[in-house]
């Protein structure tokens, strides 16, 4: 059973690696190449060494030398494929060699650990520490120039990156708990080492070998070529490449013969070792990792009417959609998202990971990495301007101008390799004209506005010399750089610690309210919302299934999802009272079932639950919610008037 | 930045050391005698004595090496026999050539590995990338050695363009543009290799950074795509290429020797490839050491480059 389901992996392998073009044609040459060396002797070919003064230097095409001759009249044809066959056997030969000893190396060295270990490693630092052919030439050098010796040699120069990448491997495998097992089931080390390490390593010791065996050939041809390797009459690739250098001028076809075949072996496995390395790890293959554009592409079947809200709100979201591509499918992240909010206004955005709050804040800038993302649906108005219809040198001005980002982990938003003054400069002066001094001024004064200590030193500090909580004050004293109107913060408090978390949050508080600015504050806890929010909006897959003014809905949730996300925020004071987890997960993204998205995790879900699409529905006035049985709001809300 | 560079030169010795080690150790194993071996099969028996003697040869290993290290850090080599002139000065006047040979490989990779890698990356999937792809490709399987004839026989031999040998024209020569003139294709043909290393991996690093959160920072921060790319995300990149560059420095050193046999350049990989042919040990050992301390000295530059972009690393 588990063999049929290797093989089938195998099989769809194979076809990864057929369906790579590249790859397909260097195995069809390498193939070719191989056959044609393996069964040269068979062929009805000349004695690649009859010399024949009479037809020295023929050119190629000649009657009876399809290739032509060298320089003693011995035909080219039959001392490539003879000189193939050498060049091939040598670079196997050594490529083993080097595979065995390398990985014995390796398996030992990284099993053993301890001094056994470092021992190793310094040896095989040391060898690295030579430029790569020199040592082979000092070996030859003390051997003496021959084929074997050069074979010896190259071998040897590659133990050293055979065993580095095995010890690894090694080192990662002989923590796991299978090895443990092993260990306690009174195998011997020798016995785990081979039985139960070695079969896991063999893979990688493959991979290795099909990137190396290129290098090798390479290098045995090399030093041929310099007179080093193969002897007369004794002919390999790099020899012959060598014997037609002496007639380069008047016969190039000698060289060009020999020269050519190394490059075609030497390519074909190079895309053949590229296109096995993409199949067994398609996360390094070269095109994978698709460069992000600037700006999250829209590609709206249709502009949707400029919704009511627009007018008044600072921003005002109305059926946003936001897709990625996956392959050929495409996946909706948002499905029709609705919000609004007002002039100094905080608008609390709650969910899950994986609700899709997050897209939802980065799709207002044009944030979503395109590819995969894009908005493919709905409207996004800014001060009742139309930031989908907008072309990106606008998108740019406002972009740190009056609309701000404030992000998660300060650690990995803050670039590494800048002082944190240097990045703060660089918003100032993004947005304003002012000299360098002036904006340095000014930065000074937004880090003292975060309560930064000290704030002219720490505009020299690098991100990392900073603890998690001046960092993010850093992040938003840049939010503020240039007078905000809106900041976006997503996860703002997440990577921190608790209590500096309230510092923060209490510094968002008090300097939303001196600068004036609207903010849309994104995040899962519900107890960091009530600090901060006048509003809240709940999304649930993609959607928003309830909204109101903050109060209200924590004191008498609509839906059952946010009831459910209350009860997970524990309360000071009452460490008895149960924390209730939401049993089960939400659907994966662009798989949400018909019907409400929570009805499968839902107590009080019934038929009509699993049905049609559920619309937002007003409660009253500023309360929507998307559900078909909301807990008994009205009652309570009749009872608060 | 001066201790760090103060710590990492110290910590350079054992380094050094090692080298010497493993040259002594691959010396040793010479089979036969090696005062003979040195010597060359015609030396006189008095001769082979002086030698044995001089060197320590009939002594215990250990107490060799020692004897033999202490001779180099007095700048004594020993006397190549092929030449009759001492090692160490024949050594210092080919390196000098050949760190001219490899020194413009080396910068002309890195300046064109780094322009492609980020050309490419910037255009993923267009003309541009496929071109570059294509040409890293070429480049990554073309022997260096055959370039070289490649190139010797178009541009020296049909076009008349450039000199196909040596590093300065025997009549009227010795100045600086016909230096450079006999640099350009051993140059070129030294630097093939490396920039597509170079380039392969700007590319990846590009594509790598360009994901990462503090790009996504640049942009909400308003700023121009192009400053977003050529100084967030390039330097970024950097840091991780610039030890590349260092690595491939030993390539390039090492490469050295068939592109000086090739365009017979005057330098330390010509001299090495001739003193195995005629046996020179000496030669061969002193040779090989002051190349591999110089890469030792490259990888050092590399570190301390890096170092230097990223304030992470200094400590």
């Amino acid at each position: 059973m588990s063999s049929s389901a290797a093989s089938q992996g195998r099989v769809s392998a194979l076809g990864l690696l057929l369906n790579n073009r590249l790859a397909t044609a260097g195995l069809v040459v390498l193939v070719t190449i191989l056959l044609l060396a393996l069964i040269a002797p068979l062929l009805p070919l000349l004695d690649p060494n009859a010399t024949s003064p009479a037809n020295r230097l023929l050119p190629p095409l000649s009657d009876g030398h399809l290739l032509g001759t060298d320089a003693l009249g011995r035909d080219l044809l039959s001392r490539l494929l003879h000189g193939a066959r050498v060049s091939i056997a040598v670079g196997v030969s050594a490529t083993l060699i080097a595979a065995f000893f390398g990985s014995l190396i390796g398996l030992l060295s990284g099993y053993a650990r301890g001094w056994a270990d470092s021992l190793m490693m310094r040896g095989i630092d040391m060898l690295m520490a030579f430029p790569y052919i020199l040592l082979a030439l000092a070996i030859v050098a003390v051997l003496g120039p021959g084929l074997i010796n050069a074979l010896y040699a190259i071998a040897l120069i590659n133990i050293p990156f055979f065993a580095r990448n095995i010890r690894g491997v090694t080192l990662g495998l002989a923590r796991r708990e299978f090895i443990d097992a092993a260990r306690l089931s009174g195998k011997s080390r020798a016995a785990i080492l081979f039985t139960e390490i070695l079969p896991n390593v063999l893979p990688i010791i493959v991979i290795t070998m099909s990137t190396t065996i290129g290098w090798m050939i390479l290098e045995t041809a090399g030093l041929s070529f310099l007179g080093l390797g193969a002897q007369p009459p004794q002919a390999d690739l790099g020899s012959m490449l060598g014997d037609g250098r002496s007639v380069l001028f008047n016969a190039p076809h000698v060289a060009i013969i020999p020269g050519v075949l190394i490059f075609l072996l030497v390519m074909s496995i190079n895309l053949l070792g590229d296109g096995i390395r993409d199949v067994l790890d398609p996360r390094l293959k070269s095109g994978a990792l698709a460069r992000p554009m600037a700006r999250t592409a829209v590609e709206r079947e249709s502009v949707p009417e400029k919704p009511a809200t627009a007018k008044d709100a600072v921003l005002s979201l109305s059926g946003l959609r936001t897709a990625f591509g996956l392959g050929q499918r495409q996946i909706e992240a948002i499905s029709g998202i609705d919000l609004h909010i007002g002039r100094q206004e905080c608008l609390g955005l709650v969910g899950e990971s994986g609700s899709g709050k997050s897209i939802t804040a980065m799709s207002i800038m044009g944030l979503v990495p395109t590819p995969p993302g894009r908005i493919v649906g709905g409207s996004i108005y800014f001060q009742g301007e139309d930031l989908l219809e907008a072309n990106d040198r606008r998108i740019r001005e406002l972009r740190g101008g009056p609309v701000s980002h404030v992000f998660q982990d300060p650690l990995t938003t803050l670039h590494p390799l800048f002082t944190v003054g240097d990045q703060l400069v660089e918003a100032i002066r993004a947005h304003q004209p002012l000299r360098r001094p002036q904006a340095e001024k000014k930065a000074e004064e937004l880090l003292e506005l975060v309560r930064i200590p000290n704030p002219r030193r720490r505009l020299q500090a690098y991100p990392h010399e900073l603890s998690g909580g001046m960092r993010q004050r850093v992040c938003i004293a840049m939010a503020l750089a240039n007078d905000a109107e809106l900041i976006i913060a997503d996860e703002p408090t997440t990577a921190l610690d608790v209590t500096v978390q309230a510092q923060i949050l209490m510094l968002m508080n008090k300097l939303r309210h001196e600068k004036e600015t609207s903010i849309l504050f994104i995040t899962h806890d519900f107890g960091v919302i009530s600090a901060l929010s006048d509003r809240v909006a709940v999304m649930y897959a993609g959607q928003i299934v309830e909204s109101g003014p903050t109060k209200e809905v924590l004191e008498s949730p609509a839906h059952p999802y946010t009831r459910k996300l209350i009860d997970c925020v524990p309360v000071l004071g009452q460490g008895d009272r149960q924390l209730d987890a939401i049993e089960g997960g939400p659907p994966a993204t662009g798989e949400r079932p018909p019907g409400c998205a929570f009805a499968p995790r839902c107590a009080f879900a019934r038929d009509a639950c699993k049905r049609g699409e559920i619309a937002l529905q007003p409660l009253d006035a500023e309360r929507e919610v998307r559900c078909l049985f909301p807990l008994d709001v009205k009652r309570e809300a009749l009872v608060h008037a | 930045m001066a201790a760090y560079i103060l710590k990492r030169l110290l910590a350079l010795v054992p380094v050094l050391l090692g080298l010497t080690l493993i040259v002594f150790l691959i010396m040793a194993a010479i089979p036969g005698d090696p005062a003979t071996a040195i010597l060359g099969s015609y030396a006189t028996p008095e001769n082979v004595e002086r030698l044995n003697q001089q060197l320590g040869l009939n002594r215990p290993l250990p107490e060799q090496y020692l004897l033999w290290l202490g001779n180099l850090l007095e700048g004594d080599f020993g006397r190549s026999y092929s030449l009759n002139r001492p090692v160490l000065d024949e050594v210092l006047e080919r390196f000098s050539a050949t760190l001219i040979l490899a020194g413009s490989a080396l910068i002309l990779a890195s300046i064109f590995g780094l322009l492609a890698g980020i050309v490419s990356a910037v255009r993923q999937f267009g003309w541009t990338d496929r071109i570059v792809t294509f040409f890293v490709l070429i480049g990554l399987s073309t022997p260096s050695f055959f370039l070289g004839l490649l190139l010797i026989l178009v541009f020296a031999v049909n076009l008349g363009l450039l000199p196909a040998s040596g590093m300065y024209a025997i009549y009227g020569g010795g100045d600086l543009p016909d230096l450079l003139r006999h640099l350009l294709l051993p140059a070129v043909t030294l630097a093939v290799v490396a920039t597509g290393v170079i380039a392969r991996l700007t590319r990846t690093a590009m594509l790598e950074v360009l994901r990462q959160d503090y790009i996504r920072t640049a942009r909400a921060k308003g700023l121009s795509e192009r400053r977003v790319v050529y100084l967030h995300a390039a330097k970024a990149a950097l840091v991780a290429v610039v030890p590349v560059i260092g690595i491939q420095a030993g390539f390039v050193l090492g490469g050295a020797v068939y592109i000086e046999t090739v365009f017979q350049w005057p330098g330390i990989g010509a001299m090495l490839v001739k003193a195995i042919s005629t046996r020179d040990i000496l030669l061969v050992q002193g040779g090989v050491l002051v190349v591999a301390a110089s890469y030792v000295l490259f990888n050092l530059a590399a570190d301390v480059a890096q170092s230097s972009l990223d304030p992470r690393l200094r400590r």
